[in-house]
């Protein structure tokens, strides 16, 4: 059964659109994110079933039932800012027992159920202390706890990660999934930043100026993007010109400039309908730099020049040129990296690539 | 030596600023009957004098109850306008906000003379109603100013974190808008009392024949002489319109620190 549904949803501001005609079904206890740089639309999407915004048009369902009319306080929804929004001048008790009073929930239960949520979150002991004594963290646990205490229908949360630290951001991301998984409630969570999307989604939307690019698992929608937008926002890509050539068994053959021949998987070149021009996606970590002269072993080799390194400890990206193609590869480093203006071998499995119709 | 000339420049500058206001407070404990040195002993004769005289209780009733009065619908009125402009579009707010901080703008008694003219116009009679309405209009731009710069101040996410967890808009303000912007709620409430308590320009237009407030009694007990009392009545005067604001700060700031605003 699905939790959350939006039908053909438009939302206009004046003579800005921020999203066009958007459908989407996010079913029972699913963890979806709501991928894309800031003014795609994922935010304004997000209001929208809260019920901070109303659609210009469309239907919202949420648990089958049409919340367009009903206001956010009668939508019984948890929400999580990036700011944590907590009260300042109440406790953490009773930031967290707030939603509990609105429900009628008797003071001896809600007692309870707020010890719970705090043991929940790990944060047991500082139901007496006021936000501010609160480190950013904490402060975004107390508001996840106060988000879920009430058991939310579904749980919404906008860019909670964004305003902590980059340790503290990893670390959260497993304790807010754990805590999700735990819970077992429909998640509607938006970001910018891929890595949180991957890590923690069970379905990813990516969206674009008003529109879904693609909405797929992280792995689908990291290996076989289906625009050269999702490309370019997940990861590093190369991106050519290519000719569909036509077809051999399961694979798809197109010509490349500087490759040549490659037999991309048909899997990944679902849209890839007639043959003409199209478009070779190479992921930068799967562009392998060999020394020259290493022998081949099923892949495709083509000689190039290193020109930049982009040294960042574990890895390296490398800007290499063959030919007159600039191409950008994401290594791991095995003893030390390559120097800039060393000749190598690039090396790449065909199965590794994805294909795109040329806009 | 430069600094020397500084300190002693400064120190005169505020026994020019506060000597006069010394000086009634000490002749209001003078024994004698002529309001003026040389002292001739200390007594508080004029205050029990003050307390007997039913002019001036009657009054300090009516500047008591105005000044309350004002305050309160100028509050009122404020947190409402500060609501409007801040948290909703509003179309023409930048000129409501303006005309709303105007009467601080414009001099006293052009303002006095204004609405004076513009009853008169009405054919409506002065009353003490009147009066109330006139000392709301100029007290009304201090409590927005002070409201707004702290609603702005409120993360509209707070309200909305609020909102999503059950809370209806009106309970949404009374939980948590209005504890949070308590302070400077209070503080325009303090302003709007002490102004209005003070006000004689206004005032001498506005009001009603038989009714004095404490500035426009003290004025007509000028004209006929210099008493004791005034000085008493001053004191009193000084007492209550330095104290209450400062006693007022002093909440707000153990309210502030108490909420970790």
């Amino acid at each position: 059964m699905s939790s959350v549904t939006l039908t053909d949803i438009v939302k206009r501001f004046e003579a800005f659109t921020a999203v066009h005609k958007t459908s989407l079904d996010i079913p029972d206890g699913a963890f979806v994110t709501l991928l894309g740089p800031s003014g795609c639309g994922k935010t304004t999407t997000l209001r929208m079933v809260a019920g901070l915004l109303d659609p210009t048009e469309g239907e919202i369902l949420i648990k089958g039932r049409k919340v367009n009319d009903v206001p956010i306080h009668k939508r019984n929804l948890g929400l999580v800012f990036q700011n944590y929004a907590l009260f300042p001048h109440k406790t953490i008790a009773e930031n967290v027992a707030f939603g509990l009073k609105y429900r009628g929930v008797a003071k001896e239960d809600a007692r309870k159920r707020v010890q719970e949520a705090l043991d929940l979150v790990q944060l047991p002991g500082v139901g007496d202390r006021y936000p501010k004594q609160l480190s950013g963290g904490q402060q975004q646990r107390i508001a996840l706890a106060r988000a879920i205490v009430i058991e939310p229908d579904v749980l919404l949360l906008d860019e909670p990660l964004s305003a902590l630290d980059a340790n503290l951001r990893e670390d959260m991301r497993v304790e807010l999934k754990r805590i999700q998984e735990r819970i077992g409630v429909t998640t509607i969570f938006v970001t910018h930043d891929q890595s949180e999307a991957l890590a923690m989604s069970d379905q990813i939307v990516v969206m674009s100026n008003g529109r879904v690019e693609q909405v797929g698992p992280p792995e689908q929608v990291y290996n076989t993007p289906a625009s050269e937008f999702v490309a370019n926002f997940l990861g590093a890509s190369n991106i050519l010109p290519a000719r569909h050539v036509g077809s051999d068994g399961d694979a798809v053959l197109l010509d490349a400039d500087t490759f040549g021949r490659v037999a991309v998987p048909a899997a990944k070149a679902p849209n890839l309908a007639s043959e003409g021009p199209a478009k070779l996606v190479i992921r930068a970590e799967k562009l392998q730099l060999a020394p020259s002269g290493t022998p081949v072993n099923g892949e495709l080799a083509i000689d190039a020049t290193v020109e930049t390194v982009d040294y960042q400890g574990q890895a390296v990206r490398y800007f290499v040129r063959a030919g007159h193609t600039q191409l950008q590869a994401i290594n791991m480093i095995d003893e030390r990296p390559f120097s800039e203006g060393a000749q190598v071998s690039l090396r790449l499995r065909p199965r590794d690539c994805a294909a795109l119709p040329a806009s | 030596m430069g600094w020397g000339l500084i300190r002693l420049w400064t120190l005169l500058v505020y026994l020019f600023m506060f000597l006069p206001v010394a000086v009634v407070v000490l002749l209001s404990f003078n024994a004698s009957q002529f309001g003026s040195f040389p002292m001739t002993g200390f007594s508080v004769r004029w205050f029990v004098e003050l307390a007997q005289n039913e002019a001036i209780l009657r009054a300090f009733r009516t500047s008591i109850v105005l000044g309350l009065l004002t305050a309160a619908i100028s509050t009122t009125l404020g947190v409402l306008a500060s609501l409007a402009l801040v948290r909703y579009r509003v179309p023409g707010s930048n000129l409501i906000s303006t005309l709303l901080i105007a009467p601080i703008l414009v001099p006293e008694v052009v303002l006095a003379v204004a609405l004076l003219l513009f009853l008169n116009f009405l054919s409506i009679n002065k009353s003490f109603v009147l009066l109330l309405f006139g000392h709301v209009i100029f007290t009304l731009p201090f409590v927005v100013l002070v409201v707004q710069a702290r609603l702005v101040s409120i993360r509209r996410d707070i309200e909305e974190a609020a909102l999503s967890l059950g809370a209806s808009p009106v309970q949404t303000f009374f939980e948590i808008t209005l504890p949070l912007m308590l302070p400077a709620v209070l503080a325009g409430g303090l302003f709007a009392f002490t102004i209005s308590f003070d006000d004689i320009t206004g005032t001498l237009f506005w009001k009603p024949g038989g009714v004095e407030t404490v500035p426009t009694q003290i004025f007509a007990m000028l004209r006929n002489s210099i008493s004791p009392e005034i000085n008493a009545l001053g004191t009193v005067m000084i007492v209550l319109t330095v104290g209450l604001p400062l006693l007022g700060a002093a909440i707000a700031r153990q309210l502030a620190r108490k909420s970790g605003g």
